[in-house]
């Protein structure tokens, strides 16, 4: 009795030796060097997998890290400037300074200013009613309402609101992953460098048509008129195809464009109520 | 037994209210808005500028390459603007906008009901005519008509097929004209099977058209070569692949064309325009519309000029009913809702279905069963569930390779779906993604 449980013991622990001495010479002959580095970066970065980076998941950027020269064109929108210097840290290079940004709608036609004209009973899919027909709006530029940039957003950032059926973006949470970017078939999100305490202002309007026939559409369509063009010192703003841009990076946030639109289709947002307009016409004066 | 394609197809409720309506010739409206893309390819180029005085049947606006068709203006008077026009999907494009003064024809145009028989031109002429007029496919694809004249070298056309199946249901433009115009068609048969350099033509129509079929054979009699067929009804016989199947039983292969069975398809209403183009020198300009629906008080077919606005065609039918639900441009199965009642007619548009509300309504999506309905009810033996599938999750590549580019869109896969399921309105997608995509690879 006690004989077979001894035979087995040994028996077995000499075949675990054996199989042990193969498996080390084994793993010896067929190791796959891989830089430590990699573990460290990605341990860094977010682990969200968003694609944000132009990259399939963080470990595709962390290995590109590694393996890079210099950063260039290498970033993680989620993680932002903290990550990247860290990064950088490790692997003994220097993290170029990116602004951080944040998704803005370039849209403004809520039924409030835009009459729904049709009724759209399709499947639920921006890229269906997209590809069949102008929209519910005579706005044929405008969002579609469908959610596919909410279906889209990792990081809950984004919802459909009923009442207007336009997306609001919430800042706090959004990560410029650029997700919703590639989601809305009329390119209708726009990435925006983030400033000082979320203040925004832009054109919120795709409409390319001329005056009329946006400014029909929708009443807070960009009509082109370019008074905000003119009023700007700056050179911020640019009109192309009947659509006034405002360039993020030579705005000062002066906010004198609002103003001058006939429209309302410029959207300051987060900025503390304005001044009373007489003082401010005396501010003027005086200076 | 009647002849019939073998795979899939369905069978939806004819509803053919129009059918012993004669057709009328609707009054010149007072401004056309002419599109200069009415048909697969490049847009024309316009021709005449603002202030123009132009006269019925003048070209206004050229095709550009050899994939594209001249626009003829279909009125007389000034040309107000050319500016871009909404047109029944609501996107813009460009449109010659015209002041209807009078009604004066082009000299060149004969005018008179005499039906003439002898065919003068040479295939070539008759190719080359064929162009100059603008004639597309009217069937409702709006194919360039003289590329399908044009046969390659090293390819032969051995039959010609001519369709009045007119398989979608309500509409009855096609079974008008044959019973109304049936010598001119036969005639223009004749002309197609000149240019084409064929003995034999075969004319397919469902069964549920006797009269037609009576009428259409008697004519055929007194011409040479041609064949009338009648068919089993089944949708979609009138897509080319699955008519070519039906009468000849060859089968086109994926990715070719029915030139390479040796059949060449032609609608029945193109025939008559060709005849038109050829004997009386008449330019495309106008074509029959079916506006049709169960609410309207008096459905019919018109004789309607390109560029007349919908809504004097509706109004010619009784007027817009209380219940509209919907319009569609085209049939009900393949046809596309229209957004506004300002859009233009223009060649391609068969047929106008007015839809009470609560026939229109798309019922609640329900999960798939797995029932496979739509791969029995699918003509061209796919997977429709499937194709749905990958291209809602955007896996373009597998759907290339489950051959969604073979769909022709026929609806047969979402009319027999029991939960619902908007299956091509998907496969659209899928199928529109995939063409880009490979566009893309080629250009590489």
């Amino acid at each position: 009795m006690s004989s077979t449980v001894l035979i087995t013991v040994v028996s077995l622990s000499l075949l675990a030796l054996f199989s042990a001495v193969i498996l080390y010479f084994i793993a010896q002959r067929f190791k796959v060097f891989e830089d430590p580095r990699i573990d460290e970066v990605q341990a860094l970065l977010p682990a969200a997998n968003c694609g944000g980076c132009g990259f399939a998941g963080c470990r595709n950027l962390a290995e590109a890290l590694v393996k890079a020269d210099n950063f260039e064109g290498l970033n993680c929108p989620v993680g932002g400037a903290p990550v990247m210097e860290e990064a950088a840290k490790i692997l003994g290079k220097v993290a170029p300074v990116t602004d951080p940004t944040v998704a803005v709608l370039l849209c403004n036609g809520s039924p409030e200013f835009s009459n729904r004209t049709s009724h759209f009973d399709g499947a639920s899919d921006c890229r269906i009613s997209n590809s069949l027909y102008k929209g519910e709006t005579d706005c044929s530029y405008g969002c579609l309402g469908n959610g596919n940039c909410e279906r889209a957003c990792k990081f809950d950032a984004l919802h459909m609101d009923p009442l207007t059926g336009l997306p609001v973006i919430i800042d706090e949470k959004c990560v410029s992953c650029g997700a919703c970017v590639k989601a809305c078939p009329r390119n209708l999100i726009e990435l925006r460098k983030k400033s000082k305490k979320d203040r925004k202002i832009y054109v919120a309007c795709s409409n390319c048509d001329k005056g009329g026939p946006a400014r029909k559409a929708c009443t807070v369509a960009c009509i082109a008129c370019s008074k905000c063009f003119k009023v700007c010192e700056f050179g911020a703003i640019t009109i192309e195809n009947n659509l006034a841009y405002i360039d993020a990076d030579k705005c000062t946030f002066c906010r004198k464009c609002a103003v001058e639109c006939p429209t309302n289709s410029i959207l300051e947002l987060n900025f503390p109520p304005r001044k009373p307009k007489a003082e401010v016409q005396a501010e003027v004066v005086n200076g | 037994m009647l002849k019939t394609f073998p795979i899939g197809g369905v069978h939806p409720p004819e509803n053919k209210l129009t059918s012993d309506i004669p057709i009328e010739y609707l009054p010149v409206p007072e401004t056309v808005v002419i599109p200069v893309l009415q048909h697969i390819g490049s847009p024309a180029n316009p021709v005449v500028n603002k202030g123009d005085l132009v006269k019925t049947g003048q070209i206004i606006a050229s095709g550009k390459g050899f994939v594209s068709a001249n626009i003829h203006s279909s009125v007389s008077g000034k040309v107000n603007k050319i500016d871009s026009a909404a047109d029944s999907t609501g996107y813009k494009q460009i449109a010659v906008y015209i002041d209807v003064e009078g009604d004066e024809w082009l000299d060149t145009i004969d005018r008179s009901k005499e039906i003439i028989r002898e065919i003068k031109l040479t295939p070539e002429e008759i190719v080359k005519r064929c162009f100059e007029s603008g004639i597309v496919g009217l069937g409702g694809a709006t194919f360039p008509s003289h590329v399908k004249l044009t046969v390659p070298s090293g390819k032969k056309c051995e039959v010609l097929i001519i369709n009045g199946v007119e398989c979608e249901p309500y509409l009855t433009s096609d079974h008008r004209l044959m019973l109304e115009k049936g010598e001119e068609i036969l005639t223009g048969v004749t002309i197609l099977m000149k240019a084409l350099k064929v003995e034999k033509a075969m004319i397919g129509i469902e069964n549920n058209k006797p009269d037609a079929i009576n009428h259409i054979t008697k004519l055929a009699s007194e011409f040479k070569g041609i064949t009338v067929y009648p068919l089993k009804v089944k949708y979609p016989q009138g897509a080319e692949k699955q008519l070519i199947k039906a009468l000849t039983g060859r089968e086109v292969p994926s990715g070719r064309l029915p030139l390479d069975v040796g059949a060449v398809v032609h609608n029945v209403g193109t025939a008559f325009a060709v005849y038109e183009a050829v004997q009386k020198n008449k330019p495309l300009f106008e074509r029959v519309v079916t506006v049709t629906g169960k609410s309207l008080s008096k459905p019919g077919n018109y004789m309607v000029r390109t560029g007349t606005p919908l809504s004097k065609l509706i109004e010619a039918a009784g007027g817009l009913p209380d219940d509209t639900g919907k319009i569609i441009n085209g049939g009900p199965m393949m046809g596309k809702a229209v957004c506004n009642t300002d859009v233009p007619v223009v060649k391609g548009m068969s047929g106008v279905v007015i839809f009470p509300d609560i026939e229109s309504v798309r019922e609640e999506i329900k999960p798939c069963i797995r029932c496979a309905k739509c791969v029995l009810a699918c003509p061209l033996n796919l997977e429709p569930f499937l194709l749905m599938t990958v291209s809602e999750l955007g896996f373009f590549e597998r759907a290339e390779k489950e051959r969604i580019t073979d769909c022709m869109e026929c609806g047969s896969c979402s009319f027999t779906c029991p939960a619902n399921r908007p299956l091509l309105d998907y496969i659209r997608l899928g199928k529109s993604s995939v063409i880009k995509m490979a566009r893309e690879r080629n250009l590489k």
